[in-house]
């Protein structure tokens, strides 16, 4: 992944890297409960896990999920506007991942903190009508039809 | 454009605390 220069240049924009070999850093396994590799954890800037990438993944989804750790670092520190905005860029840019139908509802439940407005919610179970409607998000959001 | 990994865990959340930015740890069994 990282000799892939999206990768490469994402991490470094975004990111400070740091890189423990499970055999050098055993402590650090410890510390963050890792029990196996490769392992990617995004923390935001106080040290709190955000976002926790286990396996192997190609390019474009281990991009969508460093831009879903980010969707999510800004969600849970109530930044909501930021998140939503995070959150439909992914869906955008990514429309065939994966992570591009958890972060189609995760767009929603941000605009709805960010407005109150349950229509955000109704909103959102309507667009899984249309798009990833066989994915686990759209069970998850049809309860806001 | 390269990554200039870190490997002291405690200097980079005090780097991140400064700079306000989030950290990505890579865990690797992989040769580095």
């Amino acid at each position: 992944m990282y000799p892939d220069p999206k990768v490469t240049e994402f991490i470094v924009m975004n990111f400070i890297p740091v890189r423990l070999h499970v055999k050098k850093h055993p402590e650090a396994m410890e510390r963050f409960a890792v029990q196996w590799t490769p392992t990617v954890l995004l923390l935001d800037s106080d040290g709190h896990e955000r976002h926790r990438i286990e396996g192997y993944l190609p390019v474009d989804e281990f991009l969508v999920q460093l831009n879903i750790g980010l969707a999510h670092a800004a969600f849970r520190t109530n930044k909501f506007e930021d998140a939503e905005r995070r959150y439909r860029a992914i869906v955008e840019k990514f429309p065939n991942t994966e992570a591009a139908a958890e972060a189609q509802y995760w767009a929603g439940v941000s605009k709805y903190k960010a407005s109150n407005d349950a229509s955000a919610l109704k909103q959102t179970a309507q667009a899984f009508k249309e798009r990833y409607s066989d994915s686990s998000w759209a069970k998850k959001a049809s309860v806001w039809a | 454009m390269e990554i200039q990994w870190l490997e002291d865990v405690d200097d980079a959340l005090q780097r991140a605390k400064k700079l306000k930015n989030p950290l990505l740890l890579d865990f690797t069994a992989a040769p580095m």
